[in-house]
This record gives C-alpha cells, structure tokens and sequence, in this order.
C-alpha cells in the first residue's frame, strides 16, 4: 500500500492509501464527530455527522466513507458544517423520544454528547413525540426504540462480529425500526447470543442492560435509616 | 441466424402482410379501459364481415392519448378511433365497406401528432410487441449485427460519444463517457443494468417503451454489452408493471431461440444473456446503488458515491447503468450514425425526449419531440393547452426531484442546461400542466410528502428532515406557520439537499425551492402576520 499526501485543515498529513479520510485525520488528531461510525465495522454513511468539504468536489462527502487520494484538500471545521452538524442532532432529537433525566443512558449518550458539543440548546423544531414500543422480553437486555437513532451500530456489530446478525432494519422513512431476526420479541430471538455487543455498540440508551433503569433499582431503606441516625446524631458507626 | 435469415424474415412479414391493418392499443393504460375486449370484438367482426383475408387486427402498443383510450387505429395513416367500446367496435370494421364509423376520431393532423418527432416510439403502436418478427420487420437486431460485424467495441463507443447521447434517467450524463469509463475499468466481468425502475409520480414513459417495444431495448443493451464486454445484462423493472414484464420475459425468449441473445449471438463469438429483475416498488429503488444492492438480494438502500458503478458496481465489478430510453436510442444511433442523431436536438442536447404530459391540459399522453423544444409548444400546441381555455400558472418538470416553471418561462426551450437554468430538470420526463387555480404550495406539500414517504431512512437528513418539512409546508397551508416557520423551512431546505446520501435526499427540497422562487408571495400572504403580532404585543407592554 502506497502512501498519499493530502491537506486537511490546512495542515499536510500523510496517510496509506487505502486509509479514509476519518482515520487519517484522526491519526493525527484532528477529530471529526461521527454516530453511525465504530472502528472495526462496515461504514453505514447515514448520520451524516462526519461530512467534510473537499476540493473541487460539489458535494459534501462522508469522511468515514471517503478514500484518502493524493493532492486532496480538506475542510472538517467550517461554519457551515458545523450549522449542518448541529440540525443533525436536532433533528435527530426532535425525531425520538429524548428525556435524558430519566434515561439509562444519561451522562453516558453519544447523541447527548454531540448535542452539548454542537452547543444545541433550544429545539428549534418540532418534536413528533412517536409512540414506539420498549422491548423487555430478552432475561438480559432490553430496548427502547424511543432512543433509538437507527444507525445500525447493533445490526453491523451483530453481524460482523458476532457472527450471529440477530438485528435488522425493517421499514423506511420515518417508519424504520430496529428488528430481531423476524420481527419477533427479541427474548424468542433463537440467533441472539446474548453476548451483549449490541449493547456495548448502541451510542444511545436505546439498547440496555437490564438493572440499570431507576425504576429497577433496589432501593436500600436501611441506608436511609443510617444516614439520617448519623446526621442528627454523630453516629457513624453502624 | 445470419444477415440472410433476418432479410427472410423481413420479407416474409412483408409478404403476409394485408392491406389493410386495424390496430388496438393493448398496453396498460388502455388495457384498463378493457381494450383486451374490444381487440376480440374487433377480431370477430373481421371475421364476421368476410374481410379476414385483406385486414388483420393487432394488438399494439401505446398510441400516445393515453387518456382517450381504448384508442383504434386503422392503418398508419387512417382514422384514429378514441374511447372506443365494445358495442361500437364492430362499426369501425364497417367503415372499411363504406358504413359510418360510431366511436369519436382524432383528427392525425392535429399538432399532438402533427409536432411530435418519432425515434423511440416510432414503433409504438405499429408494430406486435408480442412478436419479434413485426420488431425485425421494422429493421430491427440490424444495429447489433453492425456493431458485432463491422465495428469494434470502441468504434461503438465512439459513435455513442461522437452522437451527444445524454442520459434519459434523470441527470443527463453523457452517454458515451459513461460506456468508455465502464470499458476502461478493470474486473473479471462486466455488467448491463438497464433501470426501468420508474418511481417518478405519474410517469409512464419507459413502461409504455417496454410495453409496445421491447425488443428496441434489448437491442441497445446487448449492443452496450459488446462494446463494454459484458456477457450479463439485468433489467430493473418495478413489480407493478406485471404487463411490461411479461412482454420482456417474452421478447428475451424469442430473441435467445433465433440466436439473437444468449450464447454466439448471430452466431459470433459474442454471448450476452439478459434476465429480469423485479423491484418491490420503492422510488429510491432507481437509484443506482440502491438498484443494484436490490439486484444483488440486499435491502435497496443506497451507498454513498464514490466509488461509481462503472468502477465498483454489481459484485464489486464494473457495471454500466442506463435507463430504458437510454438503451432504446442505441440500435438507431448505431444503424443511422452519430451524425444523423446529433443533427436532432440542440447541439448539447441531441436527439428527442419522451414526455409524459398531465395534468390540467386537453391532450394527456405520451409526447416525443426534439430537445430544445419551446415547453410552450409541448403544452400549449400538442398538449392543447388548458381545458376550457383556462389559464397555465406553470408546469412541473421533473417529478419529485424537479421544479415548477411559471408561464413567464414557457418560451424556454426544453433541454438539460435550458431547464436547469430556470430551477427546475429534465428527470425522467415527468410534465405536470397546472392551471391558474392550483395552489402552488400545497403542489410542494405534495412533492415532500411523496419524497417522505419514499425515503429510505438510512440518513437522518432526509428521513427526518422531510418529515419536518412536511410539517411546515402543511402549517404554511393551514395559515398557521409565521415567519420564522418559513425561514426554518428554507434553512432545512439547504441543509437536506447539501448533506443527504443519495439523489433523493438531495433533491427533495427542489419542488420547495422553484416555488418558493417564483410564488413566494403564496408562501407570505398565508403567514400570521407578523407585524400585526408585534404591534399589539408593543402597545401591551407601552400602556
Ligand atoms: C431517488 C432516485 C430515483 C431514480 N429513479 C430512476 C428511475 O426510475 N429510472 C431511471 O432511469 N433513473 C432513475 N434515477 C437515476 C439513476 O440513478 C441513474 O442516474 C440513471 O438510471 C442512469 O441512467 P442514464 O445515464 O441513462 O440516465 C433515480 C435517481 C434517484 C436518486
Ligand atoms: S438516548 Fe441519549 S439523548 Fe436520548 S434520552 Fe437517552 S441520554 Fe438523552
Ligand atoms: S438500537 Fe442503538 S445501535 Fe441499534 S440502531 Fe438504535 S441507536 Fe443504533
Ligand atoms: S437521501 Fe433519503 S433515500 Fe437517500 S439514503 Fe438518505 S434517507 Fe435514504
Ligand atoms: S459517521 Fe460518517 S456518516 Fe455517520
């Protein structure tokens, strides 16, 4: 494999040629957001975060998807992209069900992550508030389709490497959804492994581990007795 | 077969031929207005009157006034029979023993057909497409013999190149820079995708061609076919035109048992198979990367581009893909010579297009004319205009994907640069007449909820950036959006046709766009006024 030179944000970076644009920038740190993307997996090309202006070219390319060529110029950080970048993430919230406070996934989301990154602070559209199903049936996991971002990180992951490709999309437009093998609860699911990589994959409180929603937290009254015996007391002893 | 047999073929249609012919449409469009009855009514008064050895009744393909049919055509050149019956069949047979024909004419120099130019449907409805003989009669499996005998694959190329060809599918790419680039691309094998997927809203152009004609397509494919070296073609064809798929099952049939495709064609070294594949019926399934990942049993979902078909298209290998018109140009460019098609047309729009005209106006139908064509003369002279001497506001082109023209621009010649230039496309061929009562923003309420519908979802900024476009266009109709709302919506409009995947996405504001352009005043006067809101808010707050 060869090695190309290209710019991009003004910087030269070099780069193997069968490289994209995402891994040689990032290689040399520049960070350029993504959601649908995960190392190691097919590119999906379908959350458009990652779209960078190159040289010449009329359209706004995917840099997940883009091959590194010789001589290319690059723009990560423009306004503009970055105006498109922020719409994305509203979109995307106005689209599901998003309440982070009372989320599994809180503190710990990609879509809240690049929401606080874009500076998104107001909802400028408007939310379809969708009636979508949660599916608890699996003894380990559960999802939420509610804070689902359909970017088949589950699908590619299940597929690829685990071999066992549980998941699949159904549906289009705004009626895609995420399925288990036949469209079936996915505790009957006789492919899925429960390995969990689904899980680990999913950017989003979408998919989830069981014991983790606060309503399913067990709740210690004892503790409670404790610390309020220690306040008012100075007890620290139990 | 040989150059011989297919002389003996042509002269042996020439021979059985009567003299007299009465042809019946038998495509869909008539089809549905159960000309299948009237072609057997016609058949038995034939045979009832005695006249069975000087007139043969066929069934046809399109005959273009769609919306007049079950149409009826004695000879080329006699009466053209409309919304002929069952009870009034028989009395066209009559009129050929001097009795009165009952069903209402259409006068044949009318300027519908008067200012109609015939390469692709020249054919249509003259000839059997059920036969391969009525097609080879007309000159036809001449071009492939050429191009497989006296030409080399690059002279074909050339002659497409050197012919102006443009795409017909959409975006009007030259046709012979994409057969070159195809040819230069490395891969163990090569392919022929032929898209007849045709999702466009009202479009019926490359159904009536498969329909009425479709051995003109196989012609030009396996014609690409040689001069790309591929051995394999597939054509798309979208699972509700049962009629055109059968007509294609049939046709590749009979052209493989003359030796006409399939292995050694016309006995060369030259083997090229054909097969069909049917599509579900998803308009985002024209797409390219998405027709081909449905080709290949995968969910038709687009990939992003590049890399092109021509370099990594069916199984990785280099795929050349054109739509059905594309192909039916071929075997003429070949038999008549690039020069011979250039002439046609404008000199960077060469050759003819095939329309499908709607909407308010007098004359639906197919209409073929030569690029550059004023759009005035389309609609106001072969399309007769307005019924009832109404008033056009403006006509849409190019389906989904395209844009209104408002009448001021009706003088504009119809081709790629003309259209673009004025915010609208050529497409497909889609042409939606609209008269002065129709509301142009519930028209681009239409068109978005037609792209939300068919989006694919893959990407968030068409999937859900129509849906919220949607919501706005809506609010703007209902008088409920104000400023800010049609600002919000000129900020997705951008956003989703500059970061969509694939060309759906890409261009499903355009409808928005072009009216927002020229009828932007029915866009502001529906908004709450907001300069009212803001006078009555101040005077709240200063008293
Ligand atoms: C959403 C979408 C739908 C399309 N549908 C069709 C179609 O129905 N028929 C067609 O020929 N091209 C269609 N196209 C264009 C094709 O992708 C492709 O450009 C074309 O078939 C190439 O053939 P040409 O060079 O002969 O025009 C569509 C494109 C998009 C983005
Ligand atoms: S998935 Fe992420 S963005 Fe959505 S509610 Fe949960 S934490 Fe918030
Ligand atoms: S469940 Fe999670 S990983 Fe799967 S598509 Fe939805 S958000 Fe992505
Ligand atoms: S633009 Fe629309 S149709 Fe095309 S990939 Fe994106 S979601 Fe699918
Ligand atoms: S990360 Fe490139 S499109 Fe999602």
């Amino acid at each position: 494999m060869s090695v190309v030179t290209l710019t991009i944000n003004d910087q030269l970076v070099s780069a193997s040629s069968g490289e994209t644009i995402l891994q040689a920038a990032r290689s040399v740190g520049i960070d350029i957001p993504t959601l649908c993307y995960v190392e190691g997996l097919t590119a999906h090309g379908g959350c458009r975060m990652c779209l960078v202006e190159v040289e010449g070219a009329r359209q706004l390319q995917p840099a997940c998807f883009l091959n590194v060529n010789e001589g290319m110029t690059i723009r990560t950080e423009t306004d503009q992209l970055r105006e498109y970048r922020k719409m994305i993430v509203e979109l995307l919230l106005a689209e599901g069900n998003h309440t982070c406070s009372i989320c599994v996934a809180n503190n710990n989301c990609e879509l809240q992550d690049a929401a606080v990154e874009m500076g998104v602070d107001h909802e400028r559209l408007e939310y379809t508030y969708p009636q979508r199903e949660v599916d608890v049936s699996h003894e380990r996991f559960g999802v939420d389709h509610n804070r689902c971002i359909l970017c088949t990180r589950c699908v590619r992951v299940c597929d690829e490497l685990e071999g066992a490709h549980t998941w699949d999309i159904s549906g289009r437009g705004a009626n895609l959804k995420m399925i288990t093998d036949m469209n079936q609860p996915w505790g009957e699911s006789p492919t899925c492994t429960s390995c969990g990589k689904c899980f680990m994959a999913c950017p989003t409180g979408a998919i989830f581990q069981k014991g983790s929603t606060a309503s399913e937290l067990d709740h210690n009254r004892a503790k409670l007795d404790f610390l309020i015996n220690a306040r008012e007391n100075q007890l620290w002893e139990l | 077969m040989d150059l011989t047999e297919l002389e003996n073929i042509v002269t042996k249609e020439a021979a059985d031929r009567k003299p007299c012919e009465i042809r019946c449409c038998i495509a869909a469009g008539c089809l549905s207005a159960n000309s299948n009855d009237v072609l057997s009514t016609l058949r038995t008064a034939v045979e009832d009157s005695g006249m069975a050895d000087r007139v043969n009744v066929v069934g046809v393909g399109c005959m273009r006034l769609c919306s007049q049919g079950p149409l009826v055509g004695v000879d080329i050149d006699g009466p053209l029979y409309c919304r002929v019956t069952t009870d009034n069949a028989s009395s066209i047979v009559a009129t050929l023993n001097g009795g009165q024909g009952e069903a209402e004419t259409f006068e044949r120099e009318d300027p519908f057909f008067a200012k109609q130019t015939s390469l692709i449907l020249k054919n249509c409805g003259c000839i059997d497409p059920e036969r391969i003989e009525s097609y080879i009669a007309t000159g036809g499996y001449r071009a492939l013999h050429q191009a497989l005998f006296e030409l080399a694959p690059s002279d074909v190329i050339e002659t497409v190149t050197r012919s102006g060809l443009r795409g017909r599918g959409g975006a009007g790419y030259p046709t012979g820079v994409k057969w070159a680039t195809v040819a230069k691309n490395s891969g163990e094998r090569r392919f022929v995708v032929c898209n007849a997927d045709e999702g466009d809203p009202g479009a019926f152009m490359n159904r009536s061609v498969l329909e009425s004609d479709p051995h003109r397509v196989l012609e030009g494919m396996a014609i690409a076919g040689f001069a790309i070296g591929a051995n394999q073609g597939y054509i798309y064809v979208r699972g509700e035109y049962t009629l055109a798929i059968e007509r294609l099952n049939k046709a590749i049939k009979q052209a493989g048992r003359m030796g006409l495709l399939g292995t050694g064609v016309f006995s060369s070294p030259f083997d090229f198979r054909i097969d069909v594949r049917i599509g579900a019926g998803a308009f985002v399934c024209g797409e390219e990367t998405a027709l081909m990942a449905s080709i290949m049993g995968q969910r038709g979902t687009p990939t992003p581009r590049p890399p092109y078909p021509a370099e990594h298209g069916l199984w990785g290998m280099p795929t050349l893909l054109n739509n059905v018109e594309t192909f039916a140009n071929v075997p003429d460019i070949i038999r008549n010579g690039a020069e011979w098609f250039a002439e046609i047309g404008t000199p960077q729009s060469t050759g003819t297009k095939v329309f499908c005209l709607t909407g308010n106006v007098v004359h639906n139908g197919l209409v073929e004319v030569p690029l550059g064509t004023p759009l005035r003369t389309i609609v106001e002279e072969i399309g007769g205009g307005v019924p009832n001497g109404g008033q056009i506001k403006a006509v849409q082109t190019g389906g989904p994907s395209g844009g209104c023209i408002p009448q001021e621009h009706l003088d504009s010649p119809v081709d790629y640069e003309s259209l673009g230039k004025i915010g609208s496309i050529m497409g497909s061929g889609g042409m939606i007449v609209m008269d002065d009562q129709t509301d142009m923003v519930d028209v681009a309420r239409y068109f978005m909820e037609f792209c939300m519908d068919e989006s694919c979802g893959k990407c968030i900024p068409c999937r859900a950036g129509t849906v919220q476009m949607k919501q706005l266009l809506s609010r703007i109709v209902d008088g409920s959006a104000n400023r800010a709302d049609l600002e919000r919506l000129e900020k997705l409009c951008d956003m989703v046709s500059r970061t969509s995947l694939c060309g759906l996405g890409q261009t499903a504001p355009n409808p928005t766009v072009s009216t927002l352009r020229y009828f932007r005043d029915e866009y502001e006067s529906r908004l709450i006024d907001s300069t009212t809101a803001k006078a009555n808010s101040n005077g709240a707050t200063c008293q």
